[in-house]
């Protein structure tokens, strides 16, 4: 317990971690302050402003509409027989005034019910860059500047300190997720209030949007206890950082290029933020348009391939069980040197 | 006395692709009583740094027994990890934290009263400078944060990988003090150190390694007592007759080494027989006086690494004569 609390301590006291906290709430800031500044309430009178904006649209429609009749009547008074305008004049007519509703010149409002969902994407990509970069360097570090060695004078059991310190990062990691999760409920709900519509907000939503978030901080800590994992591996912070890029470099956008070529059937498939993609929104439908299906009405619809969050589990399960077991086996096995 | 570190035929091999098994430990033997200044020394790579790592758990032995302070280790090394302070080889921290963060967190960690801190950054003087970030630090001031570190668990076994290293000759001084201090409360300290006149002030025994085997130990006079016995500085009336009294005293069976000047020699029982067989070349004593080998001059000696004329030796390697004719600028490695 005692190292526990030293390790926490030792994860806040971290430049790095205050740094890369700082950093991803100073992002995330940017981002509601961006949604706050670019929506708008929607009162009676910027519905009657709308109706007004719509109206006078029509009406420019009209008068232009009229402009070219008018100028195709008088090419065919003169005979003209280009083919500018149709032959019978009469069928240039102004477009219908229901076309041009009110609520497409209503100003951009947030919608909480509509649009919430999405901003929880964000949220849980910063926080899971975050917890890889604090969970990589944070072992990596104590690697790197001999602080493991000096820990492992003191506390012999190797295995023990390495889940102790990662147990340490994931307290204080699932503390930051937590806050900020609940700061950008907050935030959103106040820019909905002041800027937008809270209407709609049923108790499924709610456990929606929950279930959501709470995908997102699981994300986030797998997305640490990868980048610990990898570092510990390599006893240096750039062993993760580095693989990280090898990854989304080589395995992704190699990867894809390489399907794309070899004409493979649902490319993204392969490609792992299609499966970040599946975990937060619950699931992916992948649609091949190479193969075609006629439906009875004569149509074609792609073949599809439904990814889950439940094979994205699957993946990070697997992901985590390699990389924290090997690292936890390499800690076991290698000189300390 | 008990001993509290017992080590027994301890083996380490380091396996290579490119170049094959070397063998760093290669049945070294040690042994270090209660309350003792004990030096450890050897050349570089002669398996110093191996031996306490493995002691200390950090490496895996491939044999042999080692003993802490009664207990088997590594099996059980977390019994008695909380009684032994140590730092091997050079000090390592965490640069952006200050001196005083770097002790408080091992001390949690440790389950160390915190009030311990403030006493060991005023034993080792960085009480002034405990704020700082250890970046700041010189080698010297990282040494004496070392040293603090090892001193938190009010240890009764103190390991020191050079701690004397990068100090100052008044650091160097407080140093000393500070070991013998510890001793004389009861502390034991086990002294790995190539400052072989401070070892040779400091310590009550010591142990030399060379080539991953323990060529020497015992208390600190008798191993300078086994290795000085019979040893003459001779000079002559004639410095230029040095050569000729040098092969003549060879052919008798003595070692004799050539200084300038005059000539070392070893193996010798009586002075008379010197002077004897010398006159009887025509060769005139003109001073022979008994030599006290200090621990250096052992030192050298066991390891063989005292530098040769024409020879550039390597590390891991004890000194040979160059061949007849071979041409060397000397040097390390050179």
């Amino acid at each position: 317990m005692s190292l526990y609390r030293a390790e926490l301590r030792r994860l806040v006291l971290r430049r790095l971690t205050r740094w890369a906290t700082v950093l991803g709430l100073a992002v995330l800031a940017t981002v509601a302050i961006g949604v706050f500044l670019s929506n708008q309430k929607i009162d009676d009178a910027a519905r009657a402003k709308a109706e007004v904006a719509a109206e006078q649209y029509w009406q420019q429609q009209v008068r232009q509409t009229e402009e070219i009749r008018a100028e195709c009547e008088q090419a065919a008074a003169r005979g003209d027989q280009s083919d500018r305008f149709p032959p019978d004049c009469s069928q240039i007519s102004p477009p219908p005034q229901d076309v041009y509703l009110a609520e497409q010149y209503l100003p951009a409002t947030f919608d909480f019910r509509a649009s919430f969902g999405g901003t929880l994407i964000a949220l849980a990509a910063i926080l899971a860059l975050v917890g890889f970069v604090v969970g990589s360097s944070f072992v990596g570090a104590e690697w790197n500047t001999g602080g493991m060695m000096t820990m492992l004078l003191w506390r012999p059991k190797r295995v023990s300190v390495l889940l102790t310190k990662l147990a340490a990062l994931l307290t204080g990691l699932l503390a930051l997720a937590v806050t900020t999760t609940v700061l950008w409920f907050g935030s959103f709900w106040l820019i909905a209030s002041t800027r937008g519509s809270t209407a709609g907000m049923t108790t499924g939503a709610w456990q929606s949007f929950a279930l959501t978030s709470l995908r997102g901080v699981v994300l986030a800590l797998v997305a640490a206890v990868l980048g610990f994992g990898l570092a510990s591996l390599g006893r240096h912070t750039a062993m993760a950082l580095g693989g990280a890029v090898g990854v989304v470099v080589v395995g992704q956008f190699g990867l894809g290029v390489l399907l794309s070529l070899t004409g493979a059937k649902f490319v993204e498939a392969w490609l792992l933020p299609t499966y970040v993609q599946a975990w937060m929104q619950k699931e992916v439908v992948l649609q091949d348009w190479q193969t075609c299906r006629v439906n009875p009405f004569g149509q074609c619809d792609p073949e599809t391939l439904t990814l889950t969050w439940q094979h994205t589990s699957g993946l990070l399960v697997a992901g985590l069980v390699l990389i924290l077991g090997g690292a936890c086996w390499a800690i076991r096995r290698r000189d300390v040197s | 006395m008990t001993a509290v570190l017992e080590i027994e035929g301890l083996q380490k091999s380091y396996r290579s692709r490119r170049r094959g098994t070397r063998n760093a430990l290669d049945g070294f033997d040690m042994r270090v009583e209660s309350g003792q200044v004990h030096g450890f020394l050897g050349p570089n790579g002669s398996g110093k740094t191996t031996t306490l790592r493995t002691l200390l758990g950090l490496i895996r032995p491939d044999g042999g027994r080692m003993r802490l302070l009664g207990h088997e280790v590594p099996a059980d090394l977390s019994v008695v990890a909380g009684q032994v302070g140590a730092i091997v080889e050079s000090p390592q921290f965490f640069p952006h934290f200050t001196a005083r963060d770097t002790l408080s967190l091992l001390a949690t960690a440790g389950e160390v009263r915190s009030t311990r801190v403030d006493e060991v950054l005023e034993l080792v003087g960085l009480r002034d400078r405990s704020r700082e970030r250890v970046k700041t630090y010189s080698l010297g001031m990282k040494q004496r944060l070392a040293v603090a570190s090892a001193l938190l668990k009010e240890p009764r076994l103190l390991i020191l990988d050079e701690p004397a290293n990068g100090l100052d000759p008044g650091g160097i001084r407080e140093m000393r003090a500070l070991m013998r201090n510890l001793s004389e409360a009861g502390t034991t300290v086990l002294l790995s150190s190539h400052i072989l006149a401070e070892i040779q002030l400091i310590c009550d025994s010591v142990t030399i390694i060379s080539l991953g085997r323990r060529v020497a130990f015992g208390p600190v006079e008798k191993v300078l007592a086994a290795h000085s016995a019979g040893t003459v500085r001779v000079r002559l009336e004639a410095v230029a007759d040095l050569p000729e009294a040098s092969e003549a005293l060879t052919r008798a069976g003595f070692h004799v080494t050539r200084e300038p000047g005059h000539l070392l020699l070893a193996g010798v029982e009586e002075a008379a027989m010197v002077t004897r067989l010398l006159a009887g070349q025509g060769l005139y004593v003109s001073e022979l006086v008994w030599v006290d080998a200090d621990l250096e001059s052992v030192f050298l000696d066991l390891t063989a690494t005292a530098p040769a004329p024409g020879q550039s030796r390597q590390v891991d390697q004890p000194a040979r004569p160059a061949a007849v004719g071979q041409r060397s600028t000397g040097g390390w490695g050179a």
